[in-house]
C-alpha cells in the first residue's frame, strides 16, 4: 500500500490544472480561482434546472392523464386559438435567439452597449410573450374555460401559467441584472448572472416547445 | 366579525384558541382534550418566552445574531439544524406517548376525541419526517461532509442559510399550530379527497400544506448545495473513490433530494390550488383524479425513505470501521450498493398503493422491484459484519446504536419483504403491521444513526466528549423501548387492528396495546437520558476536553483538525493519497504537521439572508393559512425585494489574515504536543484528550 501512496507532487499539480473551466465564461484577465468559483455557480444552476425540469415533467404527465376529465366542459378544440399561440411561440423562440446574440456580445466583445441592446430586445420579446399569453387566457375565460370548470382545465392552468410565471421571474431577473450593470458595470457577478439567466431562458424555451407540441398541437389533433 | 377585523385577521378568530371549545361545551371529553391542548400550547408559549427572557437576561442577542443567525459557516448551520431537530423530536415523542396511552386505554373509548387523535398522528408523522429526520441528517451532513472532503465550506453558504431559514419557518409554523389550532387530521400523507376543501374546510390542512412546502423547498436547495459541493470542492487528490463512505451516502442522498423533493412540491402545490383557487385536480367531482395525488406523493415519498436511510448507512460504516480498528470491508462494494439503492428507490413507489386498483401485473412488477432493494442492503449488512470480524471492537455508545441497528434493521427488512408481496399486502395494508414495519426501519435506521452520529461527532463539534454512562442508558432504553413499543404492533396488525384508530372494540387487542404503551414510556425514558447525558457532559466539559481533535483514533480527515475546528477548517487544504486519508497520515507518522507557509484565507462574509427568508417565509405561510392576504402580499414583496437587493451586494467575502491562521494553528499544535497520547482502551476515561497513540500492532489497519 505504501508504494502507491508515495507523494507525487507533479500528479497533484496536474489535478489542480485539469479542473474544468466554463467555456462560456470570459472574465477578462486570467484568474483561475475566480473562474473555478464562478464555474461552480453555473454548475449549481444547471443542477437546479434539472430539479425544476422534474416539476414540469410531472405537470406534463398529470396534464396527459387529465385530458379526459373535461366533465362536459369546453375542451381544447373550443378553447385554443392557434394564431395567438403561434405568435407567442415565435416571440419566445426569437427571444432565445436574441439572448444568444447577447451571450455572444458578452463573450467576444467588450462592448457593453451591444450587450445591453440585445438584452433589452430579449426583455421586450419576453414581455410581448407574456402579453399574448395573458390575452390567450382572457379569451379562454370568456369562452367558459376557467380552471374551476373541470379537472382538464385545472391541469391546463397548473402547467401553462407556471411557465408564464417562470418567464415573469426571468424578466424580473433580467431587469435586476441591467440594474446591477448600471451600478457595478460589467463585473464578474453580472457576467455569471447573465450566463445563468441564459440557461434559464433557453430552458423555458424548451419547456414551451413541450407545451406547444403536447398541450396545443396534441390537444387539437 | 366585522369587515375590518376580517381583512386584518382573515379567518383567524377566538375559536382558534385551544381552550375555546372547552369553554362552550362542558362534556368531560371536551374538557380533558381542552386541558391537554392548552397544556401543550402553554408549553410552546412559555418555552418561547423563557428563551427570549433568558437570552435578554444574559445579554446574548448580539452574540447570537453575529455568531450564529447570520453566520454562513457550515458547521454552525449544521448545529442549528440539529437543534431544531432535537426540539421537534421531543415534541413528536411526547405526542407518540399520548397516542400509545390513548390506545392502551382505548378499548371502547379512551380519553382523546377522534379529532384530537387525528391531529396527534398527523403532527407526529409530519414532524418526525420533515422536522426531525430531515433537519437532523441535513445538520449532520452539513457539519461533517465538508470536513471529510477537505473543503472550507459548502459551495453556496448563503443558500445554506436560506435552507436553514425555511426549515425553521416550517417548524415554527407547526409549533404555532399548537397555539392557534387546529392542525390537519389528514395524516402525514395528506391524501385527498379527505384534505379537500369540501371535507376539511378549516385551517388545519393549510398548516400542513405550507409547513411541508417550506421544508421541501429547503431540502431541494440543500440537495443542490451538497451535490455541487461534493462534485466541485474536494481537496486535491480526493478522487470520488477516495471519499469516505459517509460522504458517498451524502452524495446519493443529495441526488435523491434534487429529484425526489420536486414531486412533493407539485403535490402540495396542486392541493393548495384546489383549496385556494377552486381547482379540480384531486376532487371527487368535475373530472378531478385523486390517484394523481397518490402517485405524485409517493414519487416523492419512496425516495424520501432512502433519503432518510442512506446517511445513517454512511454513519454506521464510519462507526463500524473506527470502533473495530479496521479499514471498512468492501469499500467499493458498499459504494456500488449505495448507488443501487439510490436508483432502485425511484422504481418502487407504487408499492405504497398495491390495493388501490391497478392490475395484478403492475403489482407483481413493483413487488419484485421492491424486493430487489433487499439485495444491495443485504450486501451492506454483510460488509459491516465482515468489518467487525476479527476487529478489535470497542463497544462505545455509537457502536451500541450501530449493533442495535444492524439486528433490528434486518428484522424490519424481513417484514418489508413480506409487505412487498402484493397478495400479503392485501391482508395487512392499513393495519398496525405496516406501522410496525416502517417504525422498525426508521427508528433503528434513521434515529439510531443520528444518535450514533451525535455521540460520534459531538466531541469534534464542541471539543468535549459526551458522557458515556448516560449515553449507554439512553441507547439501551431506545433499543428496549423500541422493541416493546413496536413488536406488539406486528401482532396487533396480524390480528387486524387498523392503523390510526382512536379506539377499538376487540378485548384481545388490549394486552398488546398496553405493552406498546409501556414501550412508549421506556422511549420517553430514553429521551430523558439523552437530556441528562447532555447536561452531565456540559457540566464535566473540562474533564472531557478533546481539543487535540482525534478522540476515537479516527480515519477520515475531520479528525485531523482541532476540536472544535477553526472556521476555515484547514489552515492549508490537505492533499489526499488514499482512502482513510488521516489514518494513512498517522500510519506514516505524518499527522499534526505545520505547513511550510501560511496564506490568507477568503471566507464568506456574514449575511442576514437566512433570517430574512425565515421571517418572510413564515409570515407568508401564516398569512396563507389564515387568509390574511395583506400579510401574504407584503411578505411576498419583501422576499422578492431582498433577493433582488442581495444581487447588488458585492462584498460577499472577507479575508482571514495568514498571521491569524498561523497563530491559531500553532497554538493547537502546541496543545497537541503537550497532550499525552492514550490507548484505545482508555478512550472512555478522562485521560482522553483527543490524541491516540501511534497505530498499534495487531489490528489490521
Amino acid at each position: 500500500m505504501s508504494s502507491r501512496n508515495v507523494i507525487n507532487l507533479e500528479r497533484t499539480d496536474r489535478h489542480i490544472e485539469s479542473r474544468t473551466r466554463h467555456p462560456g465564461l470570459n472574465l477578462g484577465a486570467a484568474h483561475a480561482e475566480e473562474e473555478d468559483t464562478r464555474e461552480e455557480m453555473v454548475f449549481g444552476f444547471w443542477v437546479f434546472m434539472m430539479s425544476d425540469l422534474i416539476i414540469f415533467g410531472l405537470l406534463f404527465a398529470t396534464y396527459v392523464t387529465m385530458l379526459g376529465g373535461t366533465a362536459g366542459g369546453p375542451g381544447p378544440k373550443e378553447l385554443f386559438e392557434m394564431k395567438s399561440v403561434f405568435i407567442e411561440t415565435m416571440l419566445l423562440l426569437t427571444s432565445s435567439f436574441t439572448f444568444g446574440m447577447a451571450s455572444l456580445a458578452l463573450k467576444y466583445r467588450e462592448d457593453k452597449s451591444r450587450l445591453v441592446f440585445w438584452l433589452v430586445v430579449t426583455l421586450l420579446l419576453g414581455v410581448g410573450f407574456l402579453f399574448f399569453e395573458l390575452k390567450d387566457f382572457h379569451t379562454m375565460f370568456d369562452k367558459g374555460g376557467v380552471p374551476s370548470r373541470s379537472g382538464y382545465l385545472s391541469a391546463f392552468f397548473s402547467l401553462v401559467p407556471l411557465h408564464g410565471l417562470h418567464v415573469t421571474g426571468a424578466c424580473i431577473w433580467l431587469l435586476a441584472l441591467l440594474g446591477q450593470m448600471a451600478v457595478h458595470g460589467l463585473d464578474a457577478p453580472v457576467k455569471t448572472g447573465i450566463l445563468r439567466l441564459a440557461i434559464l431562458w433557453h430552458f423555458l424555451d424548451i419547456v414551451w416547445i413541450g407545451i406547444f407540441s403536447l398541450v396545443y398541437l396534441g390537444g387539437l389533433s | 366579525m366585522s369587515d375590518v377585523t376580517g381583512s386584518i385577521f382573515g379567518r383567524l378568530g377566538w375559536d382558534a384558541l385551544p381552550f375555546w371549545s372547552m369553554l362552550h361545551d362542558h362534556s368531560a371529553m371536551t374538557i380533558i382534550n381542552g386541558i391537554i391542548a392548552t397544556g401543550a400550547a402553554s408549553m410552546v408559549v412559555i418555552g418561547a418566552l423563557a428563551a427570549i427572557v433568558l437570552v435578554t437576561w444574559l445579554g446574548k442577542w448580539k452574540y447570537l445574531w453575529s455568531e450564529w443567525f447570520t453566520s454562513p459557516d457550515h458547521k454552525k448551520i449544521g448545529i442549528m439544524f440539529i437543534v431544531i431537530a432535537l426540539v421537534m423530536l421531543a415534541r413528536a415523542i411526547i405526542e407518540a406517548v399520548f397516542m400509545r396511552a390513548q390506545q392502551a386505554v382505548g378499548l371502547d373509548g379512551g380519553f382523546l376525541t377522534a379529532e384530537h387523535f387525528g391531529q396527534l398522528f398527523t403532527t407526529h408523522g409530519t414532524i418526525m419526517v420533515f422536522f426531525m429526520a430531515m433537519p437532523f441528517l441535513t445538520g449532520i451532513i452539513n457539519y461533517v461532509m465538508p470536513l471529510q472532503i477537505g473543503a472550507r465550506d459548502l459551495s453556496f453558504p448563503v443558500l445554506n442559510q436560506v435552507s436553514l431559514g425555511l426549515t425553521a419557518a416550517g417548524a415554527a409554523l407547526v409549533m404555532i399550530s399548537l397555539v392557534l389550532a387546529p392542525f390537519s387530521t389528514g395524516g402525514w400523507t395528506g391524501y385527498p379527497p379527505f384534505t379537500e376543501l369540501s371535507y376539511n374546510p378549516g385551517a388545519g390542512v393549510d398548516y400542513w400544506i405550507w409547513a411541508v412546502t417550506l421544508s421541501t423547498l429547503s431540502s431541494t436547495m440543500t440537495g443542490i448545495n451538497f451535490a455541487v459541493t461534493i462534485f466541485k470542492k474536494r481537496a486535491p487528490g480526493m478522487k470520488l473513490f477516495r471519499m469516505p463512505l459517509f460522504t458517498w451516502t451524502a452524495l446519493c442522498t443529495a441526488i435523491l433530494m434534487i429529484f425526489g423533493m420536486p414531486p412533493l412540491t407539485v403535490a402540495t402545490g396542486l392541493l393548495a390550488l384546489d383549496r385556494y383557487l377552486d381547482f379540480h385536480m384531486f376532487t371527487t367531482d368535475l373530472g378531478g383524479n385523486m390517484m394523481n395525488y397518490v402517485n405524485l406523493f409517493w414519487a416523492f415519498g419512496h425516495p424520501e425513505v432512502y433519503i432518510l436511510i442512506l446517511p445513517p448507512f454512511g454513519i454506521f460504516s464510519e462507526v463500524f470501521a473506527t470502533f473495530s480498528g479496521k479499514r471498512i470491508y468492501g469499500y467499493k462494494v458498499l459504494v456500488v450498493a449505495t448507488m443501487c439503492i439510490a436508483v432502485l428507490s425511484f422504481t418502487v413507489w407504487l408499492h405504497h398503493f398495491f390495493t388501490m386498483g391497478q392490475s395484478a401485473h403492475i403489482n407483481a412488477a413493483f413487488g419484485i422491484a421492491t424486493m430487489l432493494i433487499g439485495i444491495p442492503t443485504g450486501v451492506k449488512v454483510y460488509d459491516w459484519m465482515l468489518t467487525m470480524y476479527r476487529g478489535r471492537i470497542r463497544l462505545s455508545v455509537p457502536m451500541v446504536y450501530a449493533i442495535g441497528f444492524i439486528m433490528l434493521f434486518v428484522l424490519g427488512g424481513m417484514t418489508g419483504v413480506i409487505l412487498a408481496t402484493p397478495s400479503v399486502d392485501y391482508q395487512v395494508h392499513n393495519s398496525l403491521f405496516l406501522v410496525a414495519h416502517f417504525h422498525n426501519m426508521l427508528i433503528p435506521g434513521l434515529l439510531f444513526g443520528m444518535l450514533s452520529a451525535t455521540n460520534f461527532w459531538f466531541p469534534k463539534a464542541f471539543g468535549f466528549r459526551l458522557e458515556e454512562r448516560w449515553g449507554y442508558r439512553a441507547a439501551f432504553c431506545w433499543i428496549i423501548g423500541f422493541m416493546l413499543a413496536f413488536f406488539p404492533l406486528y401482532v396487533l396488525g396480524l390480528m387486524g387492528m387498523p392503523r390510526r384508530s382512536v379506539a377499538f372494540f376487540e378485548p384481545q387487542y388490549l394486552p398488546w396495546a398496553i405493552v406498546a404503551g409501556i414501550g412508549a414510556l421506556v422511549i420517553l425514558c430514553a429521551l430523558l437520558c439523552l437530556v441528562i447525558q447532555l447536561w452531565v457532559s456540559i457540566r464535566d466539559r473540562h474533564a472531557n476536553n478533546v481539543f487535540a481533535g482525534d478522540p476515537w483514533d479516527g480515519r477520515s480527515l475531520e479528525w485531523s483538525v482541532s476540536s472544535p475546528p477553526p472556521e476555515y477548517n484547514f489552515p492549508v487544504l490537505p492533499e489526499i493519497y488514499s482512502i482513510d486519508a488521516f489514518m494513512t497520515e498517522k500510519d506514516r507518522g505524518q499527522g499534526w504537521q505545520a505547513p511550510d507557509r501560511y496564506i490568507d484565507i477568503e471566507m464568506p462574509a456574514n449575511s442576514a439572508m437566512g433570517v430574512i427568508m425565515a421571517i418572510t417565509g413564515l409570515a407568508m405561510a401564516f398569512g396563507l393559512v389564515w387568509h390574511m392576504w395583506w400579510l401574504v402580499i407584503g411578505a411576498g414583496l419583501a422576499t422578492l425585494v431582498s433577493i433582488i437587493a442581495r444581487g447588488f451586494v458585492r462584498h460577499t467575502r472577507r479575508t482571514i489574515p495568514a498571521s491569524q491562521v498561523q497563530r491559531t494553528h500553532e497554538h493547537w499544535l502546541e496543545q497537541v504536543r503537550r497532550t499525552t497520547p492514550i490507548k484505545r482502551s482508555q478512550e472512555q476515561s478522562t485521560a482522553n484528550h483527543g490524541l491516540p497513540v501511534a497505530p498499534i500492532e495487531g489490528a489490521v489497519q
